[in-house]
Parts: structure tokens; C-alpha cells; sequence
């Protein structure tokens, strides 16, 4: 099992509070919206955490005013298995 | 391209075979029969005498005819053993990724059947076509709509009396209306109105409209397989795969095999559009079939074009030649069909201003919910639109370069990821054509320096 921080791009406005809670983990782009570091692919959406930055991360999903964030509990997925329904 | 062109188009494909089924006057309740066993290269020589199988019953198959045609037959009949026969045939989704059919069903029957209270799943033939390119989904559903709601009930009834819907575009609602009501057992099967926008056929903006009347995608933290549709385990579907759904249900996997290669099965609908005075088709064409030979299929000479694009706006550019349709094989020498698009561009059209016009139209094209995603593709726009109209600054492709990293994978959908990949696509076939941009001048008609 796997934690993985959730971001929710339709709810995000990109005030970056996150990334300052995060900042091993979330970089902010050109608009402010945050960008995992060294991230790619559904990965950059679902932000696999290490366990050091497990409460970090509880707190960005208690404070983000947008209700953007969650955290899930997950099974890494195989490399090559496509989500299905996407 | 006006949308009510395409089905005379289309009709005009298959003379042969429309005379075959209309002539001898027999019922033909066997399969169509289909010669192309290896797949590549057979078409081209042998396309005049080529039989279709999803439009076999030719220009506008009523309930009759389609009985005719294909034979009667109970969608129930094929039951749980639909999904093994779906994973023998090695059917893949025709509406875009190319997912595994039985895998997306099969994901969403086993949802279904997990908690105290199983829910009924949900299927969604998705004929929402907001690809400009793209006209065979309501090609097929104005010539066939029978075969769609005959693979929506099988596989409703393989997933044990799931909910049927069919979401498409109002120019095909009127025909699919009057099939729901000439036909038995359809009467469940509701249908919904795909607004005309780009993304409005993308899977959760279909669940979304359904549900709420809005057809922008919804964010995903479950899957539709798991939580979809009013929170139902839910299967969404395109009408043509829902109609190769149905020949497979009907005939077998083996006699799907007959057709394509063995890592690309079947036949596919393809939208083949070109420079005037190449027609619209909507062509049927085997897995792993030739590029080459499917441009020659539609009236053109693959030596005249400067590229093509392959899946549309969220293809990828690729040169005319040895090119293999398929969604699976090695990068360079395989052109995935995606949503079975195929656009092929004139030598005197510009390859850059021809994708700076399509993101332009991507970005405008965004929901507007994702920041990365609402922010980032009008930036790459513009960017290209800048190389095209001529600025003469050589970090502009950086900058592109480093907008496509910045946007790629952050948004509710694959909008990002298509546009990006389009471009990168772009910077790699007319690499030239950039160059000669950013060194002020165009080798297209209304170029720079042209
Ligand atoms: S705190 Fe929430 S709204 Fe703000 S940038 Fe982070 S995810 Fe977006
Ligand atoms: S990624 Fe773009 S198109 Fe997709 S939901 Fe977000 S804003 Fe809309």
C-alpha cells in the first residue's frame, strides 16, 4: 500500500497553500497551481508520498480552502496498466 | 466539412456490397463474409471485391433489413460468456485508448457484484463525437444503428440487466429514436443529447451530462468501473465498438480474428479526410492495415501529402510512409488510430500553421476547470501561433518545449496529455518547417515569406 495525494485540478484555484506545506513534494507552476517534483504521468495527479511527509500532507488536505486535496490508500499500479474508463 | 455530407459520402464507399445484400434477394444469416486474413497489404489490392461487416447492411439499415443481414438473434442468449468471447476476439475500444473491451466490462461487473447490496451497473453507448475530424461514429449510427443497440443489450445482459443509455450528438438522436422503436426489446434504453463540444464525449463528462446536464469531465478519485453513474459501476462504451459487441456475440472470436493481425483484431471505422478534391469517407479497414494503402483507399496518393495526422487532435503527425494502423508495435513505424481519425495534409499546407490552428482550437476547446489545463494550452497556443505568424526568436520552442512538460498529466482529463502530445508530434515531423519559421520564412501558401 501506497499513499498518494489526491489533487482535484477541477476544484484547485491555485493559491499554492499546498505547496508551501509540501515543499519537498510540490512545486508551484507558472500560474501557481502545483506541480509534483520529479513527477510523470498519473503521478503528477495521484502524488505518491513518502512517509516523512505523510502528516505534511494531512494538513494540506484539512487546510486547502478548495477541498482540492485527499489522500488515498492505494496499491501501486503495474507500469503499462491503463485506468479503464478513461 | 458539414456533418450531413458524410453519410452520402460514406454510402458511396460499398457500392459492390449494398448491390451484394439488396441483389440476390436472400437472406444472408451468416457472417458477412470478409477475404482479408493477414491484414496488411490485402486491402489495397483487393478493396473493390472487399466485403464490410459493420455496414454490410447497407446505406440505412432498418430493423428489417438488419435481420437480413445479420441474422436473427437474442442479445440475451450471449449472457456472462460475451466478456470470455470479447477477450478472445482481442476487441479493443474503438473510441480512442484502445482499452481492452472486456477488461473495462468485466472491471465494472466486478463493482457490481462487491457489498451487501450489489448495484446495477450501468452501460453508455458514447456516439458523442466532438472531434472536428471525426464522422464515423454518427456515420455508423445513422447506417447501423441496429448493431450498436444489439451490442448495448448484450452487454447489458452480460453484466446481468444493466442500464442502458445512448449519448450522442442531435443530429443522430432522430434515427436512433425511430430504431428504439421498430425493433423489440429496446424499450429501456434511454437516450441523451451529447452537446457539440469537444470534450463532451470524453467518459466522466458523459456520466456527468447524464447526471447532472453538465458534459465537462469530472474529477476521478474513483473509477467509473467502480463509481460512476449516480454511483453505479459503469461501462462506457463507443457505438462502434459496441457494434463490433455485437458481430462477436453473433459470430464468434474466431470469426473476428478473420480480419486484422493477431495483436490487432477485426476491422475498424476510420474518418479519412484530405485536401479537396478528396471526399469524407468513412472506411473499414483490418487491424495493422498499411496507412499508405488506406489514403489510397480514399482517393490519394500518399506521395502528394506532406503528412497526416493519425487519431486526430490528440494524435500524433506522421509521414504518409510505411506506416502500420494499430494501436499496439513499435513507436516509429506505428501510427495509433485513437479515435480512428485520419487527416492527411497537402505539401503546400503548412505544418506549423496547420497545428498552430489545432491548439489553437484545443485550448478553446478546454473545460475550463483544470488551472494547468485552462492556462497552459491558450499559452502553447499562442506560442505557436507566434512561430506561425513569423516571430523570429529561436527560444520560442524551448518554450514550448517547456509549456508541454508543465501542462502534461495535470487535469481531470487526457486534454492536456493529447494536446501536448499532438504538438511534440508536431515539432518532431515538421522539425524543418520550424526551423525555416524561426529563420523568418514559410514554406506554405500564406506563409511568412511566401
Ligand atoms: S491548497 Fe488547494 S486550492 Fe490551493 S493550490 Fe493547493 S490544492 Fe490548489
Ligand atoms: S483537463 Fe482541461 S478539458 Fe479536461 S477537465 Fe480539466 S479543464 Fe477540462
Amino acid at each position: 500500500m501506497t499513499t498518494y495525494l489526491h489533487i482535484d485540478w477541477t476544484s484547485c484555484d491555485g493559491r499554492g497553500l499546498c505547496t508551501e506545506l509540501l515543499p519537498a513534494v510540490l512545486a508551484r507552476d507558472d500560474w501557481g497551481y502545483p506541480v509534483a517534483r520529479g513527477k510523470v504521468g498519473r503521478e503528477r495527479t495521484d502524488v505518491p508520498l513518502r512517509d516523512a511527509d505523510r502528516e505534511a500532507a494531512q494538513e494540506a488536505v484539512f487546510l486547502c480552502p478548495k477541498l482540492a486535496l485527499s489522500l488515498l490508500e492505494r496499491t501501486p499500479p503495474k507500469p503499462e496498466q491503463r485506468t479503464p474508463g478513461r | 466539412m458539414s456533418p450531413d455530407i458524410h453519410p452520402q459520402a460514406a454510402g458511396d464507399i460499398y457500392p459492390q456490397a449494398a448491390r451484394s445484400v439488396h441483389g440476390d434477394g436472400t437472406q444472408t444469416a451468416h457472417p458477412p463474409a470478409h477475404p482479408n486474413n493477414i491484414g496488411q497489404d490485402v486491402i489495397r489490392q483487393d478493396s473493390s471485391r472487399r466485403e464490410p461487416r459493420l455496414l454490410a447492411a447497407g446505406p440505412d439499415a432498418g430493423w428489417e433489413q438488419h435481420l437480413d443481414t445479420f441474422g436473427h438473434w437474442d442479445p440475451q442468449a450471449a449472457g456472462p460468456g460475451l466478456l470470455e468471447a470479447l477477450a478472445a476476439a482481442g476487441l479493443t475500444g474503438r473510441g480512442g485508448a484502445a482499452f481492452e473491451t472486456w477488461r473495462k466490462a468485466s472491471a465494472a461487473a466486478g463493482s457490481g457484484r462487491k457489498g451487501l447490496f450489489p448495484a446495477r451497473p450501468v452501460v453508455i453507448a458514447n456516439g458523442a463525437e466532438g472531434e472536428p475530424l471525426s464522422f464515423k461514429d454518427r456515420t455508423l449510427l445513422a447506417r447501423a444503428p441496429h448493431l450498436v443497440i444489439d451490442g448495448l443489450l448484450a452487454m447489458a445482459a452480460a453484466l446481468g440487466g444493466a442500464g442502458m443509455y445512448v449519448y450522442a450528438q442531435a443530429a443522430s438522436l432522430p434515427r436512433i429514436q425511430q430504431a428504439l422503436t421498430e425493433r423489440p426489446g429496446a424499450r429501456k434504453i434511454r437516450v441523451v443529447e451529447a452537446p457539440e463540444t469537444f470534450i463532451s464525449g470524453e467518459s466522466s463528462a458523459v456520466v456527468n451530462m447524464i447526471a447532472n446536464g453538465i458534459a465537462v469531465p469530472m474529477d476521478q478519485r474513483r473509477r467509473l468501473s467502480e463509481s460512476g453513474l449516480n454511483g453505479r459501476p459503469t461501462v462506457v462504451v463507443n457505438v462502434e465498438t459496441l457494434a463490433q459487441v455485437a458481430l462477436i456475440a453473433r459470430y464468434g472470436a474466431q470469426w473476428f480474428r478473420q480480419a486484422g493481425t493477431s495483436t490487432d483484431t477485426g476491422t475498424r471505422l476510420v474518418s479519412v479526410s484530405g485536401p479537396a478534391p478528396v471526399r469524407d469517407v468513412v472506411l473499414e479497414v483490418p487491424g495493422g492495415a498499411q496507412l499508405s494503402a488506406v489514403l489510397q483507399e480514399a482517393g490519394m496518393d500518399p506521395a502528394s501529402l506532406s503528412a497526416v495526422l493519425v487519431g486526430g487532435y490528440h494524435g500524433r503527425w506522421v509521414r504518409p510512409a510505411a506506416h502500420v494502423l494499430s494501436p499496439v508495435g513499435p513507436p516509429d513505424g506505428t501510427a495509433r488510430p485513437g479515435a480512428g481519425v485520419i487527416h492527411a495534409l497537402d505539401l503546400q499546407i503548412c505544418g506549423v500553421q496547420a497545428t498552430a490552428r489545432i491548439v489553437t482550437y484545443l485550448a478553446g476547446g478546454s473545460a475550463r476547470q483544470c488551472g494547468p489545463c485552462m492556462f497552459g494550452l491558450p499559452a502553447m497556443a499562442s506560442v505557436l501561433n507566434r512561430i506561425a505568424g513569423g516571430e523570429i526568436n529561436s527560444r520560442l520552442i524551448f518554450e514550448l518545449d517547456r509549456l508541454g512538460r508543465m501542462v502534461s498529466s495535470r487535469g481531470a482529463c487526457r486534454h492536456p496529455e493529447g494536446t501536448t502530445g499532438l504538438v511534440s508530434s508536431a515539432l518532431e515531423v515538421f522539425a524543418a518547417d520550424f526551423r525555416a519559421h524561426l529563420s523568418g520564412y514559410c514554406a506554405g501558401p500564406g506563409g511568412v515569406a511566401a
